[in-house]
């Protein structure tokens, strides 16, 4: 394990890795800030220019994108009350009443610290489990992949359903449907092509990622006449108020990082859950935790109502790596889009890449140290200029996101084919997302896919045709045992909400 | 039963399932493969069962937590100009290339979202294009055809 700590460290202290890290925290933060642009967004964004890089650099930059996006919704909850990303709800509870009472770069601070605490000690905790589970996850077989690619896609259309799981699932079906498009791995058949050519290579990821992210949620924004910069006009952005915190808010922080941080670590290895769950769990135990007179506080302006989320959330997005990098399945939409990415640079995360490819798996994780110490000496005494990205006028910023996701596809493959997929990819993603029909279910379903079917198709040939392979093998059975308790809650909720 | 937009969206999903399904029993397999456990039809057919299964039952069933959009509040002159002018920009890229198309795209853009800073609109258009170009280039090594650029003897 030293000698792997000392590839990722050497890989990622490379000049070139280093400044990726600091671009994607920075750029990272500034979509991240803009409320309705999270961080698949931003990761979306930067895929078309991860593909110039070598793997290692490419997901160096997207993890530093990740986390840059992740401080970035703080920040917007903070000052606006507007989050950015859904898993800085929370931060949104107490940051913002405490920048109402002047103290806007005190809470921006304790969001900061926390989110390096969080970050660091989770990442610590990653140091450890993935090694570990790698070599668990060397005895997992085909039924036992296919039974875990079920159950994270249910978990997710689970936890993004909003109450409606049938929508979600809808969703995920309609991903693995697109992802079916192209030629069959193995028989090289071609599948949905209604003999046009440009699909015979299937639908990009870029290109799907891409349209239901950056640019439906542009058009939403539009579509839903919504000004995310108006409320940025209202306060002011530039007098923050100090960054230095006391002895007893120091001590109040410091009682909330370990539970929370654990806890959000836990959260984020469970596929589905993520970051937004974690966050208020967290926010919900600390409220438990703390005394009466502390609890009193809540709502109004509590360091702890800020910590507690703000290190859950930052250490899910730690633990969400341990599945990725483990086993190969994400557990979320964000790890989702960098799956995909890997695939693009020809690489299969799993329990073999800590073997076959310890620079990527090494560096990633120290990257995550790393990005965490740029985000608190760069980002937070920037914040007072970064803030004021959210004053930029939608006029403009609408169209250079349109900008950058249109150029991202048409520089993958030259073909204006692809912007005509993408737009009608968009438009029909924007009026399904006005019916709240989850994306991130369907992202996770088109990168699966193909896995899948493959993982489908040796189970299936394997047992000769049978579908005994469900539970023939105790993992097996215990994974799908998993699924039916999710599905069976979903419709014991559906019912008893009646 | 109440027809809400959701259960039109999944009853469209419905059709679109049962077509997805019979396109999937149309595909072509190779003779030996014809009654082997799986071929390149297995998948797809299940999926359309499954797209079938789901959408038929959020199209019967109640739906408990109905999606609320009051659609007089949304923007629809906007939006339809901003996807015209999508398509116009893929239409034109080829031909007129990066530089000019993308240009025009943008200053479009501003122009239908009520922008009329002709200042900012000019440097986030034409000058920002020609910065972007340059770091293709210069950094990314990647070549991007273009024949207007060509034509007046910027590249090569």
């Amino acid at each position: 394990m030293i000698e792997g700590i000392l590839i990722g460290l050497q890989t990622a202290l490379s000049l070139k890795n280093l400044m990726m890290v600091m671009i994607g925290c920075f750029s990272g933060t500034i979509i991240g800030m803009l409320p309705g642009l999270g961080p698949m967004t931003a990761i979306a964004l930067m895929i078309p220019i991860t593909y110039g890089f070598e793997p290692s650099t490419g997901l160096i930059l997207m993890a530093g994108v990740y986390y840059g996006a992740v401080f970035g919704g703080s920040t917007s909850s903070i000052l606006i009350n507007a989050p950015g990303v859904p898993g800085t709800v929370a931060t949104s509870f107490d940051g913002y009443p405490m920048a109402q009472q002047g103290k806007a770069g005190k809470a921006l601070a304790i969001a900061a610290y926390s989110s390096f605490a969080g970050g660091t000690i989770s990442a610590i905790f990653l140091l450890i489990a993935a090694p570990s589970l790698s070599l668990v996850s060397l005895s997992f077989r085909s039924p036992d992949y296919f039974g875990l690619m079920i159950l994270g896609l249910t978990a997710v259309a689970a936890f993004s359903s909003k109450g409606n799981f049938l929508k979600a699932m809808m969703m995920v079906v309609l991903g693995l449907m697109l992802a079916s498009v192209g030629q069959d791995s193995l028989s090289d058949i071609t599948r949905f092509t209604f003999n046009n050519m440009n699909l015979s290579d299937g639908i990009s990821f870029v290109l799907v990622v891409m349209a239901t992210f950056a640019m439906s949620e542009a058009l939403t924004i539009i579509f839903k006449a919504n000004d995310p910069t108006k409320a940025a006009k209202a306060v002011s952005l530039s007098q923050l108020g100090s960054i230095k915190l006391d002895k007893v808010e120091t001590k109040k922080m410091l009682a909330t990082i370990p539970r929370s941080s654990v806890l959000g670590f836990i959260i984020g290895v469970l596929p589905g859950a993520g970051a937004t769950i974690a966050s208020f769990l967290a926010y919900g135990m600390e409220r438990n935790f703390v005394s009466d007179e502390e609890r009193q506080k809540f709502g109004k302006g509590s360091v702890n109502g800020i910590a507690a989320p703000e290190t859950a959330n930052n250490a899910a997005c730690s633990g969400s790596f341990v599945p990725l990098l483990t086993l190969g399945i994400p557990g979320s939409g964000t790890t989702a889009v960098m799956l995909g990415a890997l695939l693009g640079f020809g690489i299969q995360p799993g329990p073999r890449l800590y073997q076959t490819n310890p620079e990527i798996f090494w560096s990633v994780i120290m990257s995550m140290y790393i990005g965490m110490v740029v985000l608190l000496i760069l980002n937070l005494p920037l914040i007072p200029y970064i803030a004021r990205v959210l004053a930029t006028p939608r006029t403009f910023l609408i169209p250079l996101i349109l900008f950058f996701s249109l150029t991202g596809v048409y520089l993958m493959s030259f073909n204006n084919f692809d912007i005509y997929m993408m737009i009608g990819i968009a438009v029909t993603a924007t009026v399904l997302r006005l019916y709240d029909f989850p994306m991130p279910p369907l992202i996770l379903a088109f990168v699966l896919g193909g896995l899948m079917e493959v993982n489908l198709r040796r189970s299936l040939l394997i047992s000769d045709g049978s579908w005994a392979f469900l539970w023939d093998r105790p993992l097996t059975l215990c994974i799908m045992l998993a699924v039916v308790g999710i599905i069976g809650w979903q419709i014991y909720k559906s019912f008893s909400k009646k | 039963m109440k027809i809400t937009p959701s259960k039109i969206i999944s009853l469209l999903f419905f059709i679109f399932s049962g077509f997805y399904l019979y396109t999937a029993y149309q595909i072509q397999v190779f003779a030996f493969d014809e009654g082997a456990a799986f071929n390149a039809r297995t998948f797809p057919i299940y999926l359309g069962f499954a797209g079938l299964f789901f959408s038929g039952l959020f199209v019967i069933l109640p739906e408990t937590n109905p999606s609320s959009v009051d659609l007089k509040v949304l923007d629809y002159k906007k939006t339809l100009g901003l996807v015209i002018l999508m398509i116009l920009y893929g239409i034109t890229i080829l031909k007129a290339g990066f530089f000019l198309s993308t240009s025009i795209f943008l200053v479009g853009s501003y122009i239908i979202l009520g922008e009329r800073n002709w200042m900012w609109i000019f440097i986030l258009s034409f000058p920002f294009v020609a910065i972007f170009m340059y770091l293709l280039h210069g950094l990314l090594n990647i070549y991007l055809r273009d024949p207007f650029l060509k034509y007046i003897g910027i590249m090569g």
